[in-house]
């Protein structure tokens, strides 16, 4: 499965520091585990929000969750890492996802995820040096009429071709 | 008289007071945003307030039609109204100076009217006998693009809530009666009759009853679901309110992908809504029926869209699938009785509660009742959202609807089902479309993405596509499903680079069929689907890859190879700057030539060369 993330969509990456995740946002979580009716069923809706406060899920967070929750760290890792929208590497400051959908696919996608490949010198799932950019493949963003298509945080771009990766970069 | 009724007549009043006010209504679906719906909105906000223009703004889902995004409707009092497509934000001082202001439509924008009993504009397609809406129905899809998804008071003003309305006045097992009588079967994919599975969860014994929407559209090419949740949240909301009732359940949860952020922002703003003026909640409507409904967003796993992975990733555990029997309508939300469909499925509901289940089954063939919502996506000339009546061929959706193939090339195959689904050939063009008919082809309905590939798709790599979706998605908890897809797809994969042997073909038919007839769920027993029907269907291909090493499409790279020809090449040089491994050289006004020892077959150069001189084989 593929790595991506909650804030991709949302943009509510905060991208913390790996060393020093602010124990402001702990307490939030905490906060948010607490007003829960119930603990039971609601993992993937704690681990969202963990993920859309942090930016990602380490395995810190991972304790902290299991902890909060009542449950064992196993059961936790292995709901982040069933699930592609978690993932436990911080994305860049301006991920872009790329929709890898069966529409896009037929309209030359992988052409899109080379161009930015070659232009950004990493491979998906991964993020530039500088943090600013990270590469991930999405499923389907549910816009296959306007494919191909890729999101850079919220924003979406429709009909990309290869030749305009070096512009949309340039955006940012 | 209940409080709704009273309400009713007073919003239908003001629903129709609005439409009789000068009005632009932007579309603002995830497509319409996606093309810059948004800025177009914004221009067109400016525009009307620096000119203190007397017009209403608003706002509203996808109409359907794609490949016209952004669009924009307008539309004065008494006369028809004009949707237009492409509107860029620089184009919107243009149509409001020729039809706001001037009171005339500017044709050249236009793609089509709807004249709502007014005098039709000349020379602007009418929408119901334009080409891409002539063999539509418009059903369960009415209300986008024509209302307010935002607003409760649209969706009652066009007979929303009537459905609830008339159904608590009814015997429950009158309900399911009458959607037996409709003839509807589950719009997910899998077609079991729906009012046969709310007869099973109403017979089943138990304390607790849960209603559970599967709004985890996964397939890749399909946005029906989606399209319904953003421009209709409230008929999901009603139809699974319907069930609820009828098969006595108080309570329902909606599994929404989190890929789909708008929709989850409607159908929470819906609920709201629906909540407030008493739709929902305790005692609706003074009848002592209560009924809630949460939404649950899913993390992004395509095998959740089976149902009992569905109902473990509600519970928070990984969604894998579980052992059926006992099926969902015995056991299922936290091992209680569980009645699981679709969106498009409950969508259907009011309409059908509302006009009857013999209204619905005039539509459609023997088997399939009703109608049908398809995605259209891939290389045709209207992308877009349809409905259509069950029975329709594949061939009038492809010419008609959709407009035919892009550039004037030529139709290779049509994907119908997502990745469980298969590619129909030309000659399945006239293959009338219902659940059976597909499943006898080797295809099947699924969700109702239908993805068109021209001539320049090759079908081997198209399957080694899917396999390598439905290979990472597999969850890997049954062997077949786990193991097997692994192998097919290394199979694939071997056969696109040129080392295929002559056994592959029929390894890849014997295990296809061995891991359909033994893999846990759905997921696993669909996924050979893509294989056994590019086998079927396109095995020349897949033997031209093997024997001859040829890809005759012209897409595996390895079993490509690039030329110059030296009577077209000029020697201008462009083709060798555009080489990214300098494997082209030659002198200035000398023929080029490509030494294949550094070629890496990208092809940059061909669309470079201006005299058509490279060629690849």
């Amino acid at each position: 499965m593929q790595s991506g993330s909650t804030c991709q969509l949302t943009g509510e990456c905060r991208l913390p520091d790996r060393a020093t995740l602010p124990a402001t946002l702990y307490k939030e979580l905490e906060e948010f585990i607490a007003q829960l009716p119930t603990k039971e069923g609601h993992l993937v809706t704690v681990l969202h929000k963990a993920q859309s406060l942090f930016g990602y899920l380490p395995k810190e967070v991972q304790q902290f969750v299991a902890d909060y929750m009542g449950v064992s760290l196993a059961k936790v890792y292995g709901v982040v890492s069933f699930y592609t929208f978690f993932t436990m590497v911080p994305k860049g400051k301006y991920p872009i996802s790329i929709c890898m959908g069966t529409a896009c696919f037929v309209k030359g996608a992988e052409k899109v995820v080379e161009a930015f490949k070659e232009a950004l010198g990493v491979e998906v799932g991964e993020v530039t040096q500088d943090g600013k950019f990270s590469i991930d493949c999405l499923r389907c963003v549910g816009a296959c009429a306007l494919a191909p298509i890729l999101t850079v945080g919220e924003k979406v771009y429709a009909h990309v071709t290869p030749d305009q990766v070096k512009n949309i970069i340039a955006e940012y | 008289m209940t409080n709704l009724q009273k309400s009713r007549s007073t919003i239908e009043e003001q629903y129709k007071a609005k439409q009789n006010r000068p009005r632009i209504v932007v579309g603002l679906g995830t497509c319409g945003i996606a093309a810059g719906g948004n800025k177009v909105m914004a221009a067109i906000k400016n525009e009307v307030a620096s000119r203190g223009l007397d017009v209403d703004v608003d706002f509203t889902s996808c109409i359907g039609m794609c490949f016209a995004e952004p669009a924009v409707e307008i539309g004065l009092p008494g006369q028809a109204s004009v949707v237009y497509g492409g509107i860029y934000p620089d184009k919107v001082g243009q149509l409001i100076d020729g039809h706001v202001v001037g009171k005339k439509p500017v044709t050249e924008l236009a793609a089509i009217q709807i004249t709502g009993g007014a005098e039709p504009f000349e020379g602007i397609p009418v929408m119901e006998q334009s080409g891409y809406y002539a063999k539509q129905v418009r059903s369960v899809t009415s209300r986008l693009g024509r209302t307010n998804p935002e607003s409760i008071e649209d969706y009652i003003a066009t007979g929303g809530y009537a459905g609830i309305e008339k159904a608590v006045a009814m015997e429950r097992l009158d309900i399911i009666n009458e959607v037996k009588k409709s003839g509807i079967r589950g719009r997910g994919g899998g077609g079991f009759p729906t009012g046969n599975k709310w007869q099973f969860v109403h017979d089943a014994v138990g304390d607790k009853k849960y209603i559970v929407c599967n709004a985890d559209e996964g397939d890749p090419g399909a946005f029906m679901d989606r399209s319904v949740l953003e421009g209709d949240p409230h008929a999901v909301l009603e139809g699974m309110m319907i069930a609820g009732f009828a098969i006595g359940a108080d309570e329902g949860v909606i599994y929404c992908r989190a890929e789909y952020p708008l929709a989850i922002k409607r159908l929470n703003l819906a609920i709201e809504e629906a909540e407030k003026m008493g739709l929902m909640g305790e005692n609706i409507l003074g009848t002592g029926f209560s009924f809630k409904i949460r939404i649950k967003a899913g993390a992004g796993a395509f095998v959740c869209g089976e149902e009992t992975a569905l109902l473990n990733s509600i519970e928070g555990q990984r969604g894998m699938p579980r052992v059926r029997p006992p099926f969902p309508a015995h056991k299922g939300l936290w091992q209680k009785p569980t009645c699981l469909n679709n969106v498009e499925t409950f969508a259907n509901i009011p309409f059908i509660i509302r006009n009857g289940g013999e209204w619905y089954a005039a539509m459609g063939t023997e088997k399939s009742k009703g109608s049908k919502v398809f995605c259209l996506t891939g290389k045709i000339n209207n992308t877009g959202l349809c409905e259509v009546p069950m029975g329709i061929t594949m061939g009038e959706i492809l010419n008609d609807i959709a407009g035919g193939i892009k550039e004037g090339k030529k139709f290779k195959a049509v994907q119908s089902g997502g990745p469980s689904g298969g590619c129909l050939p030309t000659e399945k063009l006239d293959l009338p479309i219902d659940y059976d008919s597909l499943i006898s082809a080797g295809a099947m309905m699924g969700s109702g993405g239908l993805v068109f590939m021209d001539e320049t798709t090759c079908m081997v790599d198209v399957a080694k596509f899917f396999l390598n979706f439905t290979q990472l998605e597999s969850c890997g908890k049954c062997t077949p499903c786990r193991e097997g897809t692994k192998r097919l797809l290394e199979t694939l994969i071997r056969i696109t680079e040129g080392a295929g042997t002559a056994e592959d073909i029929p390894n890849l038919e014997r295990l296809a069929k061995v891991i359909k007839s033994s893999a846990l769920c759905a997921l696993g027993q669909t996924a050979p689907n893509p294989v056994l029907t590019t086998l079927r269907y396109f095995r020349n291909e897949y033997e031209a890859h093997i024997n001859d090493k040829k890809c005759p499409a012209g897409v595996c790279a390895a079993l490509l190879s690039f030329s110059i020809l030296k009577d077209k090449c000029i020697g201008c040089g462009v083709c060798l700057k555009a080489c990214p491994v300098d494997a082209i050289s030659g002198e200035k006004k000398a023929v080029h030539v490509i030494d294949p020892a550094k070629c890496v077959k990208c092809g940059a150069c061909v669309p470079k060369c201006k005299f058509e001189a490279i060629v690849k084989a």
